[in-house]
């Protein structure tokens, strides 16, 4: 590789990733707003038009906001806990394919390196409660922990029914495979546990038990405050985006779709970007309307209704191609 | 260069981990600089809806925590097993169907042991 197309390819991934960066900020308005809708009120309306600057009004505010650090607290976990999150959740993004043949890395593993990377997403979770020495922080992120690595067995199972429909793992071939009729329609299983399971991976309502604010304060993240306790925020955010991704490229077809007029090959991108958003509207919108879910209620759900189903989706997925 | 393998493809996932790494740090560290830093006792106490700290934080916790993280180890290795196999299905044919199931109905008899041992019950 010579340095000009190295060159070439810093130059892509930086511009990408802070155009991602952005779109993380607004989302957050994009939640106020729909939840402000749905319980009959204007969401942000202060800042800018319609509230169209209070992302960057919220940030400034977090930047000029004091950084507490617990006297009890274990300081080089305590620091490092929120960097891990936001490096798992933002470096998840590269290899969903934005548009046709473009993603930042085109990998051949490309479901197992986002697999991967939540799964070290949970890391800073349970180091974040760990080191901040507090009862409610400790308990949250036990919490956390269990319900996300039960919850990542039934989400990278249901992904295998996927791969064995494409004969890839890799996110531009599944978008391919997808020609021919999108995976919800054969996968349909898969996808149910899939999106429950993201839900859950992503610590959503109704399933966002580690910070149940009515019984554990903030969960992992009660110690925190200012920016770090932003960057929390923002590793979950961008873990939604991936999670909405991932869901909208394997079962929806990704970029696929009719051609836009005079739009070129960024007809790919606004159709993967209507999908994308699509979930993120769905994730706001189970927000509004459900409770949170009991513990043991999210533990026994996972365990013994989306593994079993994971695993008979496998059975017949194997079945109806080998017939 | 022959027997030596650059995976170029990995060269942006390795930017896009540093440039978040900055990110992270450079928001923590910035604010520095403007930031109000006025520690006294009372704030720098851990957390307990206003009341004075009592006991040990990291207190004895429920042994499930560690059956479920066990678990995991299982069905995680067992998933690992899965993604290869799945990606190469339609080489595999009849051959690779039937051994698969093979290796999940051992799983599932391991599955309904735990099952009935009662791993999955919260109390």
């Amino acid at each position: 590789m010579s340095v000009s197309a190295m060159l070439l390819v810093f130059i892509k991934t930086i511009l990408v990733v802070s155009v991602f960066l952005i779109h993380v900020m607004y989302v957050q308005y994009f939640e106020r707003k729909v939840i402000g809708h749905m319980q009959s009120r204007m969401g942000p309306m202060r800042v800018g038009w319609h509230g169209l600057l209070q992302p960057i009004a919220d940030s400034i505010k977090l930047f000029f906001k004091e950084d507490i650090i617990p006297s009890a607290a274990d300081r080089p976990i305590f620091y490092i806990a929120p960097i891990i999150g936001v490096i798992a959740g933002v470096s998840s993004v590269a290899v969903i394919p934005l548009w046709e043949n473009f993603s930042i890395a085109n990998l051949n593993v490309g479901i197992l390196y986002i697999l991967a990377l939540s799964s070290i997403a949970s890391y800073s979770v349970i180091l974040g409660g760990w080191a901040s020495n507090s009862k409610y922080s400790f308990l949250g992120g036990l919490r956390s922990s269990a319900q996300v690595i039960s919850y990542e067995i039934a989400m990278g199972l249901s992904l295998v029914g996927v791969m064995m429909m494409a004969g890839s793992a890799n996110l531009n071939d599944i978008v391919k495979a997808q020609a021919n009729g999108w995976f919800i329609v054969p996968q349909i299983i898969a996808f149910v546990v899939f999106f429950i399971s993201a839900l859950a991976e992503t610590n959503r309502v109704p399933f966002d038990l580690p910070e149940a604010e009515t019984e554990l304060v903030s969960g992992f993240a009660t110690e925190y405050s200012g920016m770090r306790w932003a960057l929390f925020f923002m590793a979950e955010y961008a873990g939604m985006f991936v999670m909405s991704g991932l869901a909208a490229t394997c079962f929806l077809g990704g970029w696929s779709g009719p051609q836009i007029p005079f739009m070129g090959t960024m007809s790919g991108l606004i159709w993967f970007l209507m999908k994308l958003y699509m979930f993120i509207f769905i994730y706001f919108w189970i927000r509004a309307t459900l409770p949170r879910y009991r513990y043991d209620q999210l533990m026994g759900l996972g365990w013994k209704i989306f593994i079993p189903l994971a695993l008979l989706n496998i059975v017949i997925t194997g079945l109806v191609k080998i017939l | 260069m022959p027997g030596t393998y650059i995976p170029t493809n990995y060269l942006p996932v390795a930017i896009i981990m540093v440039f978040a790494a900055l990110v992270g740090l450079g928001a923590v560290v910035a604010g520095i600089l403007v930031r109000p830093r006025r520690p006294y006792l009372q704030k720098l106490i851990a957390y307990e809806s206003g009341n004075p700290p009592v006991g040990e934080p990291r207190y004895r916790f429920s042994v499930k925590f560690y059956i479920i993280a066990m678990l995991f180890v299982v069905f995680d290795v067992e998933a690992v097993f899965l993604y290869p196999w799945a990606v190469a299905y339609d080489k595999l044919g009849i051959f690779g169907f039937v051994e698969m199931m093979l290796f999940i109905f051992i799983l599932l008899i391991g599955y309904i042991y735990v099952w009935k041992k009662g791993a999955f019950v919260w109390e």
